[in-house]
Parts: structure tokens; C-alpha cells; sequence
């Protein structure tokens, strides 16, 4: 069984992320980037199926400008066998990534395509439904356990009032959650491994997919900020001060 | 030009998350329809009758849709889409789930997360973490939309007079099973309409310590949340958390005890109206967005904070610890 996962470059989940002055979008010039953290529990999913014998050959694949390549690398760093750029300095939304993804599962016939839950640039939560609607395949979303049965997988999903499992056919899409898994660093042999490993290149014209943004962004702003309030003495003072000045209890 | 919301629910009463989207619908502008789609929620569609602002409730009963599956559900809403312009639904894991695979196969974008209707084809969405607030205009000609709840207060459920219609049922994919839910029982109100909720993280060392946690909680009535570190580290199952990737909430008083700040967990809190924080390193991040900080060790000031409600007489229920 071939799975392919999704990955996507984002700017690293630790910086703190300022909005342009000029309003057109976030400071991104020398701002660290990263893998998706999402996206990192997708390769490390995909890797342990393959480490299990349960998947033959893991894919992974990048939508973007050249520098996904180096997110890339980090999938192959963690285990995939290789990768697959599909190059375009083109604004992405979703939905084209969606039918950019459809298109290179056209090729290469996975069972199981892993995304992650959400890109914690856009938080759009999107694509990996997308995806299994264009493709017309059940869909998995928020993953925290996966358990491949023959023809079908069993799911744990997170939910807001708890958790539920789901038995879905195959070939599926399935998103991940934080704790499905919590993905391996990358070793120094497997980062010099991954260095040689195949990255093959494709555009969306040769796939055949128009990614024209369906949604055109007017302004960026700041959000309000909160002011930092004062510090009590002592918990006696907190609850004087919830009851009689912010008038929250009582 | 007229909306319609997808209606959540477990077949037997509405969700109160779907009367923030009729919100959010009724602010567009045109009519608000609501889809019932359940099994025998006969009494589902008629809740959604009264709710205000409600034109009509299209109801579809099919055991294909006791679940709220995706796989079945999304047909239906697609063949219900052409007389909408606008499909909404809240951005709760069930919304989040549905609403894009809707817009795929309308071959339309879909707006995540939307917290301000700037007008029917403009809306503003939280981006990184909430650190960047987007305006973003949708150029498709029909909106699948998701919306946050905290930024739209829910319609009466009263005070509406909607008709049902019967639709039909699209069937099942064949493709997705439920096997099963586990879904947390408690007594405690839900975090999203919480009006109080007191939040634990890492400091807390255990679920067992959650009951200090619980025994403030209870006193006030209020909701108990968690930090991802405090849930990742199994204290408090998955539907405790707040942030960027778990819940959002907005109550009047959210209590952070223990929880550092990282700007994934004030992505999920920081719209609540009064912060208090209890925190013994007085530079945690937490404190500034807090309006009452509070350096203390949280397992002396925990029970003090339980002794104190009783002694100022603010304790809604008997304390049993
Ligand atoms: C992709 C991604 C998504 C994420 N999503 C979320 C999310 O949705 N929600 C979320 O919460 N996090 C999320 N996180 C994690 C987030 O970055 C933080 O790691 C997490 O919020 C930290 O939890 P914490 O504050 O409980 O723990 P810590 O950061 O370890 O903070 C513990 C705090 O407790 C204080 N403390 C210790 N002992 C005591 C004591 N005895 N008394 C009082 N105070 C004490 C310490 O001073 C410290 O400030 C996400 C991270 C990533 C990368
Ligand atoms: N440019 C991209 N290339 C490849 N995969 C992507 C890209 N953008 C998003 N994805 C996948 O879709 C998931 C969800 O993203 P989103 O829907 O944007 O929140 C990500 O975690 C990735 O797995």
C-alpha cells in the first residue's frame, strides 16, 4: 500500500508572527520557517505504517516556490522513500491545492493520503476535506489513532464533545491531530540520507490544475490587543476584585 | 440573496453552537433557512422553528444521517445549494468537517472561522493563531462559510415561527461507518457557552490534581478547560482543550492556573472578557493579557481560592471538598 502525504512549509510555530505595516499580509523576510507541525505528525503516521509493514512506500509532497524543498527534505529526514514538488510561486488556496493534490494522486495511486488537520498559518482546516470530496473518498479529519484493517481503517477522531471512531473504506484521506503520534527528530545520518533521495518536479499546468485564488485578501491587521491588567496580593484580593470591580462572580 | 445554516445536533435536541451561525447568517442580510438532516429528529426540526430570525427548516430523515457523517451529508447540502447563496455553518468540529467538503464539490473556496460580516461577500477571519485578523473577500458565487462562535452572540432559540419542509435524503456513501463515540459526561457546563471556566495546565503534575481545579469550578458554576500540555500529558481528555488548535471560548471569566501563555493558548481565550491568572513565575506571558494576576504557588492557592468563595458566601453549590 502506497501512502502519499501532504506537507506544507509554514513559519515555525515559535516565532511571533507581526503583521505588515503596510497591511498586505505578515513579516515573512528572514522569519524562521518550519515544516506545518501537523504536517510532521502526517510523515511520522506514514513512516511507523511502513516501518509496520503496513505501507510499501511512503510519498511526500509539496505544493509551492522552491524553497518547499527544503520542507521536503525534512519529510524524507523523518522516513519518506521520496518526494514530490509541485512547483509554482503562485498564491495557493485550498481548494487548488486540493485539485493539485488530486491530480498527483491521479499519478500515483495511493491508498491512504495523510494531510494534516490544519496549516497553523492560515488556520483554515480545509484542504485534506477537499481533497477527499474531489476525490470522492470517505474522509478521517482529526486523527488521533489509526488502525489499518484490510480494506478499511478504523479512526479515532477528536471531537468537541469527546472522541469517535469511525471505520472508513479504502483509499481514504485522513488528517491528523496532535496526538496521533509525536513525530521522531530526524537523525544526522537519516538528514544526510534524505539528501540523495528523489524530489521529482511538477507544475500545476502540467497537471492540469488552475489554482486562480478564489479568495482575494483586502487587509491584515492586528487584532486588538489586550492590556495587561494588575497583579493582586493575595487570593483574597482576587476574589474582592472579581466581585466588586469586574462584577464576574457573585 | 438568502442563507442557509446547517443545523448540529444529536437527534434529539438542537446544538446552542448553531444559533451563532443563524447569527452570523441573519447579519448577511437575506432570509435564513436552517437543514435538519437526522435520524427520526422530527423534534430537532421543530426546535429550529422557533428559533428567531428561521424562515424555514428543511428537514431530511434518513438513518444515513444519525451521525452528522460528512460522506452523506455533504450531497444533501449540495443539492439543497442552489437556491442559497450563502451555506454556513458553525466552526465546531462538526462544521469544520463538513463545510469544506460542501464548497469542494460546489467548486467554491470556503471562509473558515469567520468572526465579523463585513458585507455578503466580505468577511474577517483570525489568521496565525489569531495574531493576524485577514479581510478577505470571497470572489465565488456562492459563500460556504464557518463561523466562530465566540464572535457572534447565539439567536433566541424562542420567538421564531419557521415551517418544516420534508426533503428528501441523498442516501449513504457506504463509503464511512460510526462505530462509536465517547463523549465526556460531566455535570459542568460546556466550555463554548461557559459563562466561567477555569483552566489547568502542565503545573497541575496530574488528573488527580484537576480536582482542585474542580472543587474552584464547581463553586462558580463554571466550565473546566485545559492548556494542550495538561491534555497531551493525559490529566484531561482531548475535549478540555482551549487553543488555537482546540476550543475557542469567550466567557465572562476565564481562570488560567498553571498555563504559561504560549500564544496557541491565548488563541483560544484571550476574546474572554475578564482574565484572571494564577501563576508562580511572575514573568509567564499569561499575565499580559490578564486584567488580575495572582504569583502563587496554585496548590496553596487553589484551596484558598475554594475557602475564600465559601467565606464571602459566592459558592453556587454545597463544597464537598
Ligand atoms: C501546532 C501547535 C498547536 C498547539 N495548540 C495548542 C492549543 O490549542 N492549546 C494549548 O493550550 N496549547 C497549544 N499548543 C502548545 C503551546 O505551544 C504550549 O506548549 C502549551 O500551551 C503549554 O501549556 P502550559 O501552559 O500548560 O505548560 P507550560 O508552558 O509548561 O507552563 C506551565 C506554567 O505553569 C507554571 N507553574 C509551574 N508550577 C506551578 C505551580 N506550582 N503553581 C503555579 N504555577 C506553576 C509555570 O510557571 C508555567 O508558566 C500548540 C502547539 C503547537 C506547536
Ligand atoms: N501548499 C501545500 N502543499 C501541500 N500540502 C498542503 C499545502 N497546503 C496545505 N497542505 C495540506 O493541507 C493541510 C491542511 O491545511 P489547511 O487546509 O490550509 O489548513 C496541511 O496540514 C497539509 O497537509
Amino acid at each position: 500500500m502506497k501512502v502519499m502525504v501532504a506537507v506544507k512549509r509554514t513559519i515555525d510555530a515559535n516565532v511571533k508572527v507581526r503583521v505588515k505595516a503596510d497591511g498586505t499580509g505578515v513579516e515573512t523576510a528572514n522569519v524562521k520557517m518550519a515544516m506545518n507541525p501537523f504536517c510532521e505528525i502526517a510523515v511520522e503516521e506514514a513512516v511507523r505504517l511502513r516501518e509496520a509493514n503496513v505501507a510499501t512506500e511512503v510519498v511526500a509532497v509539496s505544493a509551492g516556490p522552491q524553497a518547499v524543498q527544503e520542507t521536503l527534505r525534512s519529510a524524507l529526514a523523518i522516513g519518506a522513500d521520496r518526494a514530490i514538488h509541485v512547483q509554482t510561486d503562485a498564491l495557493l488556496q485550498p481548494l487548488g491545492i486540493a485539485k493539485l493534490l488530486k491530480a498527483v494522486a491521479a499519478k500515483e495511486q495511493p491508498r491512504l493520503i495523510i494531510l494534516g488537520k490544519q496549516a497553523i498559518d492560515d488556520d483554515n482546516n480545509q484542504t485534506g476535506q477537499m481533497l477527499a470530496a474531489l476525490l470522492d473518498w470517505p474522509q478521517a479529519t482529526f486523527a488521533s489513532k489509526l488502525k489499518i484493517e484490510g480494506d478499511s481503517a478504523e479512526v479515532v477522531r477528536e471531537v468537541d464533545g469527546g472522541l469517535e471512531t469511525l471505520a472508513v473504506s479504502l483509499p481514504c484521506v485522513m488528517t491528523t491531530d496532535l496526538r496521533l503520534n509525536e513525530p521522531r527528530y530526524a537523525s544526522l545520518p537519516n538528514i544526510m540520507k534524505a539528501k540523495k533521495k528523489p524530489i521529482d518536479a511538477l507544475t500545476p499546468e502540467q497537471l492540469g490544475v488552475d489554482v486562480s485564488p478564489r479568495l482575494k485578501v483586502l487587509k491584515v491587521e492586528e487584532p486588538t490587543k489586550r492590556k495587561g491588567g494588575v497583579k493582586v496580593a493575595d487570593v483574597a484580593e482576587l476574589v474582592t476584585k472579581l466581585r466588586s470591580e469586574a462584577k464576574v462572580i457573585g | 440573496m438568502s442563507a442557509l445554516v446547517i443545523a448540529e445536533h444529536d437527534n434529539k435536541s438542537l446544538r446552542r453552537a448553531t444559533l451563532h451561525a443563524v447569527t452570523a447568517a441573519a447579519a448577511l442580510g437575506g432570509e435564513v433557512d436552517v437543514l435538519v438532516a437526522g435520524k427520526e429528529a422530527g423534534a430537532v426540526a421543530q426546535q429550529a422553528t422557533k428559533v428567531k430570525g428561521v424562515r424555514k427548516v428543511l428537514h431530511a430523515d434518513d438513518a444515513a444521517y444519525a451521525h452528522g457523517l460528512a460522506e452523506n451529508l455533504a450531497p444533501l447540502v449540495v443539492a439543497q445549494a442552489g437556491a442559497y447563496s450563502h451555506l454556513l455553518a458553525t466552526a465546531t468540529t462538526f462544521g469544520k468537517n463538513l463545510m469544506p467538503r460542501v464548497a469542494a464539490l460546489l467548486d467554491v473556496a470556503q471562509l473558515s472561522d469567520i468572526s465579523q460580516v463585513v458585507s455578503p461577500d466580505t468577511f474577517v477571519r483570525p489568521t496565525y493563531a489569531g495574531n493576524a485578523m485577514a479581510t478577505v473577500q470571497s470572489l465565488d458565487q456562492k459563500r460556504v462559510i464557518t463561523v466562530r462562535a465566540t464572535a457572534f452572540e447565539p439567536a433566541a432559540a424562542e420567538g421564531g415561527a419557521g415551517a418544516v419542509e420534508a426533503i428528501g435524503s441523498k442516501g449513504d456513501s457506504g463509503k464511512t461507518r460510526f462505530v462509536k463515540a465517547e463523549l465526556a459526561q460531566s455535570g459542568r457546563p460546556e466550555l463554548t457557552s461557559a459563562r466561567i471556566i477555569v483552566s489547568g495546565g502542565r503545573a497541575m503534575q496530574s488528573g488527580d490534581n484537576f480536582k482542585l481545579i474542580e472543587a474552584v469550578a464547581d463553586r462558580l458554576g463554571a466550565g473546566v478547560g485545559a492548556s494542550r500540555a495538561a491534555v497531551d500529558s493525559g490529566f484531561v481528555p482531548n475535549d478540555y482543550q482551549v487553543g488555537q488548535t482546540g476550543k475557542v471560548v469567550a466567557p465572562d471569566l476565564y481562570i488560567a492556573v498553571g498555563i504559561s501563555g504560549a500564544i496557541q493558548h491565548l488563541a483560544g481565550m484571550k476574546d474572554s472578557k475578564v482574565i484572571a491568572a494564577i501563576n508562580k513565575d511572575a514573568e509567564a506571558p499569561i499575565f499580559q493579557v490578564a486584567d488580575y494576576g495572582l504569583v502563587a504557588d496554585l496548590f496553596k492557592a487553589l484551596p484558598e481560592l475554594a475557602a475564600e468563595l465559601d467565606k464571602q458566601g459566592l459558592s453556587k453549590t454545597k463544597p464537598s471538598t
